[in-house]
């Protein structure tokens, strides 16, 4: 007994190390970000000051719209139609396959196998899995073989590859995978007997789907949910690839400052990005508490 | 309940069959194209088998210096994986009983995980550049001359690139151990601890082996998460790129198969990797027999 009142001390200190990790390397980076957002630049430095500019640079000619809509709500508004476009996508795979996973797969063996198929890409690069579509959807990629031969069009189709269609395309590819864990994690608790008692009640199959597995499923649909929308909001390299580099993107426009050394002016974006994406996720959190899901 | 032989059992089975295809169909494609002869391109049809353009990628042809990337980029990786484990490790027993900061520490977790990378990578950078203007400006202050001679940057692969990384593997980490801990038996180490155990000794005779084949999916984890992050490394890496970063600059500029054989060697890795720790993982948890 001496020894459980020796290590009660102790015990939150095993934390220590993983806490200091997220000090360095997330609250102050964030925090340096937020201040010198407000700060001023030249061609070769960055100078402490406290001024707006780089917010009002942001939001220029935002207000009047006499020439059409700005760049930034542009983008913004091209970000929200992904992250519309894959939510709707990856949801709809993703319950799908874990709906099959959890109810379709009776023995627990082969629900793993079929859960570890489904998990090892995201184990494996997924640059080499956007490129990977090139031989399939470029200018004499199979896609376009196949539509030439059966003559469904005359010449080859161009929006197969680097347009926004292979941008959502390879989104769906990369982060379904974020929709199928926690759904299928929620639905592997529901209780079967639930279900079988609807069934013996006189509830069709898509009765029961509606009113009890999805409701039960609320919570693993907003995790989903959750990741796919911040992954697609802040994305850069998956719109850059897929996108041929054509499609503009927040995270594309701070990394161009960047490599600009425009340091204060991207991290006013990145601040804005970072806002935005909070309150969406704040939003969705209202629904469900996440502890209680793991 | 849901009958075997229905007919929507089989639609389903087939829309299963069609995810998957459609989740490694085009990576096969890229192997398959990989394998081309001296002639070939990046699309079909293929032309002639061969290994020229693993042996062009050995020499380096056209190539930046894949070799280093790759050694870099598996370093750091292993690097990653050992500090994941036994950071979430030790942070996941701690959360076991509440603590000060317990809540906070596990919504920054959360945060770490949904802070879009990009922003993360230029706080990060951000942060080292003015590590560096303060460590720069104390050399000419104080006149210290090995700064002023030969400093350069703080950032680098394991400085900003290390940490940036773990700031996106240490949250899956924890996770895992969540979900461990809030299966876990605790009457084994209870009877550990009435025996007279030390809680060194009931981590190590006990928890550990109870816990080892999740430890085992941590590393999973850690390790190619790392060996394929890209969007959080962006901006960190200082002047040593990893294959990532390599191969997202190759896309642009790379025409002939030679990516495609990267890209293959690289899946190649990953899939050893994966084989690797599921061995592993079904080893410990037969030799567990619960």
């Amino acid at each position: 007994m001496p020894n459980l009142f020796k290590i009660k001390p102790s015990v939150g200190l095993l934390s220590l190390p993983y806490s200091l990790v997220f000090i360095f390397f997330f609250f102050i980076p964030l925090s340096l970000t937020l201040i010198i957002s407000f700060w001023d630049y030249n061609e070769y430095s960055i100078i402490p000051d406290l001024i707006l500019e780089n917010y009002r640079y942001i939001f220029e000619n935002c207000f009047s719209f006499e020439n059409g809509m700005c760049v930034t709500f542009k983008t913004y508004l091209s970000t929200f139609a992904f992250c519309l476009i894959t939510w709707f996508f990856t949801l709809i795979i993703g319950f799908f396959v874990a709906y099959f996973l959890s109810f379709y797969v009776n023995s627990l063996t082969w629900q793993i196998a079929l859960f570890l198929i489904c998990t090892i890409p995201f184990w494996t690069s997924n640059v080499i899995r956007m490129i990977s579509w090139i031989p399939l959807l470029g200018r004499n990629g199979l896609v376009n073989d196949f539509f030439l031969s059966t003559g469904l069009t005359s010449t080859p189709q161009e929006w197969l590859l680097y347009s926004a269609f292979s941008v959502v395309l390879a989104f769906v590819h990369l982060y379904t995978l974020f929709m199928i864990v926690p759904i299928f994690n929620s639905m592997m608790r529901i209780d079967k007997s639930i279900i079988e008692a609807a069934y013996d009640s006189g509830a069709n199959g898509f009765q029961v789907l509606w009113n009890i597995i999805i409701p039960l499923c609320k919570p693993g649909i907003v995790i989903g949910s959750i990741f796919v929308i911040t992954v697609v909001m802040g994305d850069f390299i998956t719109i850059g690839i897929m996108g041929g580099q054509q499609i503009p993107s927040i995270g594309k426009i701070i990394y161009v400052e960047m490599s600009y050394l425009q340091l204060p002016a991207a991290a006013a974006n990145a601040v804005i990005l970072l806002f935005l994406t909070l309150l969406i996720i704040w939003i969705m959190t209202k629904m469900i508490d996440i502890r209680k899901e793991l | 309940m849901f009958s075997k032989k229905s007919n929507t059992y089989y639609i389903c089975v087939f829309f299963f069959s069609l995810f998957v295809l459609f989740l490694y169909g085009p990576t096969f494609t890229i192997i398959l194209l990989s394998f081309q002869g001296p002639d070939g391109g990046l699309t079909f049809p293929l032309n002639g088998i061969s290994t020229y353009w693993f042996e062009e990628l050995w020499r380096g042809g056209s190539v930046v210096d894949i070799g280093s990337a790759f050694k870099r980029s598996i370093i750091l990786g292993v690097l990653v994986m050992v500090l994941t484990v036994v950071l979430s490790v030790a942070a996941g027993l701690a959360f076991r009983k509440k603590f000060w900061g317990s809540n906070i520490l596990f919504y920054t977790t959360v945060a770490s995980l949904i802070v879009p990378s990009i922003v993360l990578s230029l706080g990060v950078a951000l942060q080292f550049r003015l590590i560096d203007d303060i460590t720069k400006w104390i050399g000419t202050s104080l006149d210290i001359s090995w700064i002023n001679d030969s400093f350069q940057t703080s950032l680098g692969m394991y400085s900003s690139g290390l940490g940036a990384q773990l700031t996106w593997t240490l949250p899956f980490g924890l996770l895992i151990m969540f979900a461990v801990f809030n299966r876990f038996d605790k009457s084994y180490e209870e009877a550990a601890r009435d025996l007279g155990a030390s809680p060194w000794k009931t981590f190590k005779e006990i928890v550990l082996p109870l816990i080892a084949p999740s430890i085992v999916g941590i590393a999973l984890f850690g390790f190619t998460l790392s060996y394929d992050e890209l969007a959080r490394s962006s901006q960190v890496m200082g002047s040593g790129n990893t294959l990532p970063l390599e191969l997202r600059g190759l896309t642009t500029t790379v025409t002939t198969p030679i990516i495609y054989a990267l890209g293959t060697v690289t899946t190649f890795v990953s899939f050893t990797v994966i084989a690797i720790s599921v061995g592993f993982y079904l080893f410990l948890k037969r030799k567990k027999g619960i």
